[in-house]
Order: structure tokens, then sequence, then C-alpha cells
């Protein structure tokens, strides 16, 4: 260093451009931790995975629940990709979760960014399935039900729903999905045998929507009796709006053979 | 390298010089002994975590042997292992650690505590083949410095890595890491991370010489603070030292072989050593070595008598 004394000038100045260089620094950072860290809308995670914002802060990218998958089914994000980056994610028309039900790659994850508290498999949300009306088989008439029959929670998370017709001997046979119990984990998904799967897995917040506070459902036992809200003493019972014929025309031959 | 004609040099300095420029072949060779121990752990630890990622490797029984990455990992089921400044910065984002973590950051913290030094940077990081790489054909092709970056500037970085964590609320540093990156797209699949390492080497060859790894990486920061007491370092004998200053040509870090603070000392004090043993290998004096702490405070001793 040369031994002359800084003049107070220069001592300002320094100060301003080592805080000028900061701050450029600083809002760079910034910008790309935003720009990876955002709530990613389409990524699926594994099993257990915290809320998104809780995820994407503890999650450690160390990759050892991708270690412990038997299946291969998770992955890390790679840098400059569409998800965040290093962190686990799945795409289930790849390869779904096939919901092990000793959850190894929980039990793998060292900072409970996949949450210990998922003691059962079937308890987890990793998304949910919607099926596309339009194009699935099912609802075109056709007998497919392969998402209804691989659904590891059958009956359950996807059930069946008989539409009889007048006019054909063949019924449509509809697959609904149930999000009390939709895992998300995709088989249904993989199985799926459209071009392009007719059923797939969002996440939540893409799919769902929240009916709101102001809404009483006076015909939900779930519903709240409180002192402005009283249901009917007894409700009246349910009246069929379409008498169904003691012999169906639509015949599941499918299910139960031809009779 | 420097030269040993330089008549500014003392007599017995350019002699030194001259023995350097004279070594044989085979003790040429013979002073590479650190970089190709350095690169053999440094390739090693990733061929385990590899190995373990894609082949399955498993010992004992069926445990996995080295499962994750170095932001955390588990070696044969047994040893936890996590990075103690990503745990820090997701400790500082408001998320409590399980106990694993935890643990693991404790055992990492105290192995480099005790170690000293920089070792994770020059032993461990994947990162250092590459500046290491960019440094050596940067002083071949004898590319002159842009401008000068003070060394304290990776403390600066590691400051703001820590308040921005508590700010953004994700570990900042791990969102950007390049050795993150790079560990990670070796071990589970390519990405565009080494785009991330190609703008390191660039950048280290041919704008500041050790530009990452010296100034600005704040894991070699948060190392170097870690280090500063650690047992293994290098001695320096003084009265062996003939001042030609080769050790210091070839030291990544050369600001911690000032030789007035060696012979105050008698080592190599500043954790921003990364005891990479460079030096070691080549001074010709044989003045520099590694040793431990306390022996070293012995050793100088006798000499002074
Ligand atoms: S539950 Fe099993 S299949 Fe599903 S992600 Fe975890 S380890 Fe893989
Ligand atoms: S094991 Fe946990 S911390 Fe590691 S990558 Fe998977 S989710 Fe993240
Ligand atoms: S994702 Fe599909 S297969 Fe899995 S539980 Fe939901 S409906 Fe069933």
């Amino acid at each position: 260093m040369t031994g002359k004394t800084t003049t107070r000038r220069e001592f300002l100045l320094k100060a301003a451009q080592g805080t000028a260089m900061a701050a450029t620094g600083g809002l760079l950072w910034v910008y790309l931790l935003r720009q990876e860290a955002r709530a990613h809308p389409y990524a699926l995670r594994p099993p257990g995975a915290l809320v998104e914002k809780d995820f994407n802060a503890t999650c450690i990218k160390c990759g050892q629940c991708v270690n412990a998958c038997p299946y291969d089914t998770l992955k890390l994000a790679g840098a400059g990709g569409s998800l965040p980056i290093g962190m686990p994610y799945f795409i289930p028309r790849d390869i779904p979760c096939y919901l092990c039900p000793d959850i190894p790659c929980m039990r793998a994850c060292p900072t409970g960014a996949l949450s210990p508290d998922l003691k059962d498999i079937n308890d987890s949300r990793m998304g949910l399935a919607v099926i596309d009306l339009e194009n699935c088989l099912s609802w075109k008439g056709l007998r497919c039900e392969i998402c209804h029959r691989e659904c590891p929670l059958k009956g359950k998370a996807i059930s069946l729903e008989l539409h009889p017709r007048a006019q054909s001997k063949h019924a449509m046979f509809y697959p609904i999905v149930n999000s009390d119990f939709c895992t998300g984990c995709g088989i249904c998904e993989k199985a799926c045998p459209t071009a392009e799967a007719a059923i797939r897995i969002l996440p939540h917040g893409m799919v769902q929507g929240r009916i709101g506070e102001h809404y009483r459902l006076g015909w939900t036992f779930d519903t709240e009796i409180s002192q402005d809200f009283k249901p009917a003493e007894t409700a009246p019972p349910a009246v069929q709006e379409t008498t169904v014929p003691d012999k169906a025309p639509g015949v599941d031959y499918l299910n139960e053979g031809e009779p | 390298m420097s030269d040993p004609t330089d008549t500014r040099l003392r007599a017995d300095a350019q002699a030194s010089l001259r023995k350097i420029h004279e070594r044989s072949l085979g003790a040429r060779m013979w002073s590479w002994r650190y970089v190709v121990l350095r690169r053999i752990a440094q390739v090693t630890i990733l061929l385990l975590f590899f190995g373990t990622a894609h082949w399955g490797w498993q010992f004992p029984g069926d445990t996995p042997l080295l499962t994750g990455n170095l932001s955390s990992s588990e070696f044969m089921g047994l040893l936890p292992m996590t990075d103690p400044l990503a745990a820090l910065q997701i400790f500082l984002t408001g998320h409590l650690l399980t106990r694993e973590a935890l643990i693991g950051a404790a055992v990492v913290f105290i192995f480099y505590l005790l170690l000293g030094g920089r070792v994770f940077c020059a032993w461990v990081c994947p990162v250092n083949m590459v500046t290491d790489l960019a440094g050596w054909l940067r002083t071949r092709l004898d590319i002159k410095p842009l401008f000068h970056v003070p060394r304290n500037v990776r403390y600066y970085v590691l400051a703001a890595a820590l308040i921005l964590s508590a700010i953004t609320g994700v570990a900042a540093f791990e969102w950007v890491s390049p050795v993150g990156m790079m560990h990670r797209e070796i071990i589970f699949g390519l990405g565009f991370g080494f785009l991330a390492l190609l703008a390191i080497f660039l950048f280290d060859l041919l704008i500041l010489k050790n530009g990452w790894c010296g100034h600005l990486c704040p894991l070699g920061g948060f190392w170097s603070l870690v280090g500063r007491g650690g047992q293994v370092r290098v001695r320096f004998d003084r009265d062996t030292c003939t001042h030609c200053g080769a050790c210091g040509a070839v030291c990544p870090e050369p600001q911690v072989l000032n030789l007035k603070k060696l012979e105050e000392r008698g080592l190599v004090y500043s954790g921003e050593c990364s005891n990479c043993g460079r030096c070691t290998a080549l001074c010709p004096e044989n003045s520099l070595n590694f040793d431990l702490r306390a022996l070293i405070r012995k050793h100088n001793a006798q000499a002074r008598d």
C-alpha cells in the first residue's frame, strides 16, 4: 500500500463504491433466488413434502430421497430447467410413485422436508388426479376404466359411476376422482392409454377451489349449527329424479359377466 | 514461476530457485504428489456418491454405501454428514432442523475444525478441480491481472448469504451454489450447471486469478473462519528459508505465506490456507512441511535454542 493518508473525499468515494457493489450484487442475487424459488405451479413433490414454501426452505438438495426410491421415480431438478434447482420431483407419466408402504424416500430425508409426520403412505397428497372429460375414453362411452383398475385406492380415490342409457345396451361408466382419497401417485396417469394422458396429476393449488366461509350447506351433517343457522328439524326425503328401472338397460358385463 | 536470474534476489534465494529449475524429471513428478493425492481424494468421494446412486453400491449388507451428496449424506447407514453452512442457512430461514441433520452438521463441523484450514476446499470440493486447472493454465499462459479484488470479499459474500437467507426464506447460497450444482449434476444427471462452471473457469482464467475460490466463494470463507485453529498446519523453518518466494508463486492464497508473519509464528497461521500442500512439495529448501500444531510449537522452540 502507498503510505499516503487517505483524504475524506477518497474515503467517502471508497465507501460509496463498496456500497454500490454490495447493493448490485445483492439485488442480482435476490433476483436469482426469486426466479428459482418461486413456488412452482407444476412441480410434483415426493410423499410427505411440506407445503411449497417450507419445502423450498428446508430441502437441502441432497438427493437421498432420489437414491432411496426403489422405482427411480424421483429426480433432482438440474440447473437452468423449468423446475426449482436441485429439488426432487417426479413426472407420473414417466414413472409414478408406487406408494411404498414403508415410505423409503421420506425416511431417507435428513432435513424433514419430507415430513416424518406422514405415517401412512395413503395419506400422502402429492397432487390430485384430474380427468379430461373430453378425451377420457370412458366418458366417450368405451369400456376403458384402466385408471380405476390400476388405482391403488380403487373404489375410493377413483370410483366408477354407472350411467345407464335409454337407447343402448351399453351403459356409461364414468371414472370419478375423489380428492379425499387421491394421493396423487400418478399410477392412473401412467396407465391411461390415450396418446396424451386424459387423467393427470396436478398440484392441488392448480385445480382445487375453496368454497369460502359464507356458504352454509344446510344439507350436510358437517355444517355447524349456530345461533343464526338452524337446519330444518327433519330434512324431507330426497326425491329420486329419474326412476331407475329394476334392471338397467346397460349391463356391467365386464365386471359382472353377461347375464 | 520466479526467475533464478532475478538480481534483486539474494544469492542464496537465486540458488534455491535454480535448484527448482534443475530438478530431475523424477523430482519434478514427486513435487506433484499432493496434487495427485488431492485429485484421488476428490474423485474417490465423487465416485462413492455416484456408485451408490447409479450402481447401487451397498455396504454393509444392503445399506447404501454413501448416499446423498456434499450437502447432506449418510455413510454406511451410520454416519450422517451435513454441510454446516447449508444447515445454518436453513436455520436462518426460520426452520428447525431435524436431529439427524444437526448431528450431521456437527460431525462435519468438528471434523474440519480439528483438521483445520480449508481442507474441504483443496481435498473434497469438486469445483477446486476446475479452478485449479484455470489457475495452472493462467500461470502457463502468463495472463496478467485485470484488476485487484481484496481477498476478504468472500466474508462479505458469506455475510450476505446468511442475511439473504433470513430475508428471502430460502437458503440463499444453496440455491445458486456452483459447488452444489457441480456435485448434483455429476451424481444425479446433467442440467445446465456446467455453464456456471464454465463461467467460473473463464473468470478464473481470464479475469481474476483464483477469482472464485480465492476471493468470492462464501463456502471457502466459512471454512477459512472455522479452520483457523485446526491441528494440521504447514510448519515453517525460518533457518533454512532463503526467501526465494517459490512457495508464494504456486500458492493459490499467497497472502498466507507472508514471510514476515511466517517468521513470527513459525507456521502458516491463516485459515485461508487450504492445506493443498503445493508449497511443501515445491520448496527447494524443505522449509515448509505439514505438521501438527502441537508438534510445530515444540519443533520451533527447539530450533530457536
Ligand atoms: S413412496 Fe416409494 S415409489 Fe413413491 S416416491 Fe417414495 S420411494 Fe418412490
Ligand atoms: S431427501 Fe429431503 S432434503 Fe434431500 S433432496 Fe430429498 S426432500 Fe430434499
Ligand atoms: S393419483 Fe390416480 S392412481 Fe393415484 S390415488 Fe389418485 S386416482 Fe388413484
